[in-house]
């Protein structure tokens, strides 16, 4: 096997798991005929029939909440968000009623959210955005975010496995950067498992995501300059993989979070909250951030340049921290 | 307007001699509705003496809906309540207990003290979802129970409850329109009982009968007497049987009252007197009491054994419920997700090949029936709805048998009317039974529109 793309990784699960499960269906808005807005269910329809990819209204409410109810006769939807941003259309239903169902009466929803997230291809305030934080801060979901192509393909495979609603998010700058061989045999990546990306003594990088690849970037400047960074990629922020995020700390006992996600309220705060209080006593200096700045994602190139984080923000604040 | 034929008032149930029903399937349908209206005065009587953690929604005078439309499902058949169905619960196979225990947050409730209310349900055997308490979620989700049945091959019907206020959110619309284009097998029943918490229907929707919100839709709808449970099984019966055949979903009005407050807390001071006394000479349970009788049914005999088993069963129940423990507070960390403790499996009903390749397999393409020109009809007043899906999926030349993935065909198209109805010279939005206390412009409209006299004569008597 050559060679392939994130978004191609991210089909391969979906053929996989529709070939391996007769309970996996799609819903979602042109996902069928179309093959979806980035062709991630391409040859999906055709494959698997009407029955089993399904092209919805304009109604995202309606898809989740379809979803949901598919879910409770055994099947294993996976929705596609045409782009991320468009859950807020369907929060409630995300929200109130697919993140409560096990806990209030036991009822289990197997269901997988996916969609395009994020920044960087000027998408503007409606097709960049990262709101995964509103979801983290929901108990009862999942929340995945891989920044590779095997992880993408092993993290949805165990999305649709998995017997909680898992919201998957996929970040369409990387959708088609990013290439790299895939194991010919089947396999999983399981969820709320961290991955050291990059090993170090000096301090400690935290990212996810596009930010994870600009965070591994920094980190061969620093290695120049003789500052040795361990980038950890989180994979999973919902549950959050503490244990890794723990371990790195003891040892470098200085993190720094890396996210694309907005400041106020990013899984930094929550990390240098968690932080605090199971690994106080082995940080030798701040908590340390760069993240995307506190506004909408800017339409014009050189305002999301302003807006996301960079190697050049990376970098800087990785000196300043190892000077602690 | 709508025809006649779209309305299931009937004279009334006594003058109606009913052929499908056993004798004992209406005596059920009284024990149900007696019971119902039985255990939700237990709950008020619970509540005013504070043993009730949250609120109490009562649904007395909407018996008959509750539990003529559930009667009118099968075993297999799923249903979603809503705060007010507490009688579809019962129907539907749970107990008492299980809602006394529920409204006081024991550990014994189904929901181990999680949830309240008629918040519960059950997936394995009674095929019930849980409601949540945002109006209008459950409509896509019973539409996708429905899809899931069929897809399945269960043949199965899915039913869930609206009120006229609930009608008007978002998810209303995207769940029934969703089902409409999918062809689900959905009962929608939207309880009209003219009050949304405060406010009128009128003032909630600017139609007289909810049921042509099926218009916008496609699908067809009916109205029924809510009060009547004779007509109001029949008529869900009617929508179950479409809805197995494949000619879902459809929307059924129930016309009723909500006879109290919102909910026990709220004396419901807004709603005019003489509309309470319009509908309790209607009430459900007299009604059909007085049906039974007429119709030689039962007699006082049969009537007081019934009553006396609701007595026992709800003594029992209620004491159960009160002698239970409350939930240990550490389980309130328990539960949050699904890590094992649930089996889960579909129930299939086909060969599970029809949906794998080759079987599957379709030419990804549309074949677009209507290619949507415009088309003026000349002097018509109706337009009808497409009655076939305009789209479908070309098999693939290899693929032998018949169309398990072909959409379900609806042979009938539903009652239409323009969508494009001018409403310029429509009279102004009007409460049918009077107004608000505190709603000035109702006041004025109504000085404006009667005689002087009348006026000072109203007035005085405030
Ligand atoms: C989406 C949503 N908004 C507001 C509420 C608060 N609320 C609960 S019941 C109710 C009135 C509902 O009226 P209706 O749908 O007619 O049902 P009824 O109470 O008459 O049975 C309101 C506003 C809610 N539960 N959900
Ligand atoms: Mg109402």
């Amino acid at each position: 096997m050559g060679e392939v793309t994130m978004l191609e990784a991210i089909r391969e699960a979906l053929f996989e798991e529709f070939e391996r499960d007769p309970a996996v269906v799609a819903l979602g808005e042109d996902i069928g005929v179309f093959g979806g807005a980035f062709k991630a269910t391409e040859g999906l329809l055709a494959k698997f029939g009407p029955e089993r990819v399904i092209d919805t209204p304009i109604s995202e409410t309606a898809i989740v909440g379809a979803a949901c109810g598919m879910s409770y006769l055994g099947l294993r939807p996976v929705v596609e968000m045409q782009f991320i941003d468009f859950i807020a259309c369907c929060f409630n239903q995300v929200t109130n009623f697919a993140a409560k169902s096990h806990y209030r009466w036991g009822a289990p929803v197997p269901m997988v959210i996916r969609g395009p997230s994020g920044g960087g291809v000027h998408g503007g305030p409606f097709h960049s955005a990262n709101p995964e934080m509103y979801f983290v801060h929901t108990p009862g979901l999942k929340v995945v975010y891989p920044s590779t192509a095997y992880d993408a393909k092993g993290l949805l495979k165990s999305a649709i496995r998995d017997n909680n609603p898992v919201l998957f998010f996929e970040h369409k700058f990387l959708y088609r950067r990013i290439k790299e061989e895939l194991p010919d045999a089947e396999y999983t990546v399981p969820i709320g498992k961290a991955a050291v990306r990059r090993e170090g003594r000096d301090l400690t990088i935290l990212s996810y995501a596009a930010a994870a690849h600009t965070s591994l970037e920094a980190a061969q400047v620093l290695a120049k300059e003789g500052t040795e960074v361990e980038v950890i990629d989180l994979r999973t922020l919902l549950p959050l993989d503490r244990e890794t995020i723990i371990e790195s700390v003891k040892k470098t006992n200085k993190v720094l979070v890396v996210h694309e996600d907005t400041r106020t309220g990013g899984i930094a705060g929550e990390i240098a909250a968690v932080l605090c209080e199971d690994a106080f006593g082995y940080l030798d200096g701040p908590v340390a951030r760069v993240t995307a700045l506190d506004t909408p994602v800017p339409y014009a190139p050189p305002l999301e340049q302003r807006f996301l984080p960079s190697v050049e923000k990376v970098a800087a604040a990785a000196r300043e921290l190892a000077k602690y | 307007m709508m025809g006649l034929d779209r309305v299931s008032m009937g004279k009334g149930t006594a003058q109606r001699m009913n052929g499908t029903l056993s004798r004992e399937q209406h005596l059920e349908l009284y024990y149900f509705m007696q019971l119902n209206r039985q255990l939700e005065e237990r709950l008020v009587r619970l509540f005013r003496q504070n043993k009730i953690v949250g609120g109490v929604y009562s649904s007395l005078g909407q018996e008959a809906i509750s539990v003529g439309t559930s009667y009118a499902l099968e075993q297999r058949d799923w249903l979603a309540p809503m705060i007010r169905n507490i009688g579809t619960l019962l129907v539907k196979g749970f107990k008492p207990r299980d809602i006394f225990t529920q409204h006081m947050a024991k550990v014994t409730s189904p929901t181990h003290g999680k949830d309240g209310t008629s918040h519960f349900g059950d997936l394995k055997t009674l095929h019930v979802v849980s409601p949540i308490s945002m109006l209008g979620d459950l409509i896509p989700v019973m539409a996708g129970v429905g899809m899931a049945g069929r897809y399945l091959g269960q043949q199965i019907v899915a039913m869930t409850w609206i009120g006229d206020g609930g009608s008007s959110t978002g998810a209303f619309h995207e769940g029934l329109n969703l089902a409409a284009v999918q062809r689900a097998p959905l009962v929608l029943v939207l309880e009209n009982n003219q009050w949304a918490y405060s406010t009128p229907v009128a003032r909630q929707v600017p139609l007289k009968d909810l049921a042509d919100r099926a218009l916008a839709y496609g699908i067809k709808s009916r109205i029924v007497d809510g009060n009547d449970v004779i007509a109001v099984y029949e008529t869900a019966r009617w929508a179950v049987d479409e809805c197995r055949v494949g000619r879902g979903p459809i929307l059924i009005e129930a016309k009723t009252m909500r006879m109290k407050g919102h909910a026990q807390h709220d004396p419901a001071e807004y709603v005019p007197k003489d509309m309470l006394e319009y509908w309790k000479a209607r009430d459900p349970i007299a009604r059909y009491e007085k049906y039974l009788t007429n119709s030689g049914l039962w007699d006082a005999k049969t009537k007081a054994e019934i009553d006396a088993r609701i007595e026992r069963q709800l003594d029992e129940d209620q004491k159960f419920a009160e002698e239970s423990p409350l939930p240990d507070p550490q389980s309130a960390e328990q539960g949050v997700y699904c890590e094992g403790c649930h089996e889960i499996e579909a129930d299939w009903r086909r060969p599970k090949e029809q949906v794998m390749p080759p079987a599957a397999s379709v030419e990804a393409v549309w074949k677009v029936a209507d290619f949507g020109a415009a088309t003026i009809p000349t002097g018509a007043t109706q337009s009808k709805p497409e009655a076939q899906p305009a789209v479908h999926y070309p098999k693939h030349a290899h693929q032998t048998g018949h169309g398990a993935s072909q959409p379900p065909r609806s042979t009938e198209a539903s009652a239409g009317k323009p969508a494009g109805e001018d409403l310029s010279g429509a009279p102004p939005l009007r409460v049918p039974f009077g107004r608000g206390p505190k709603d000035r412009s109702f006041e004025r409209e109504k000085q404006q529109n009667q005689p002087a006299k009348q006026n000072r004569h109203r007035r005085r008597r405030r």
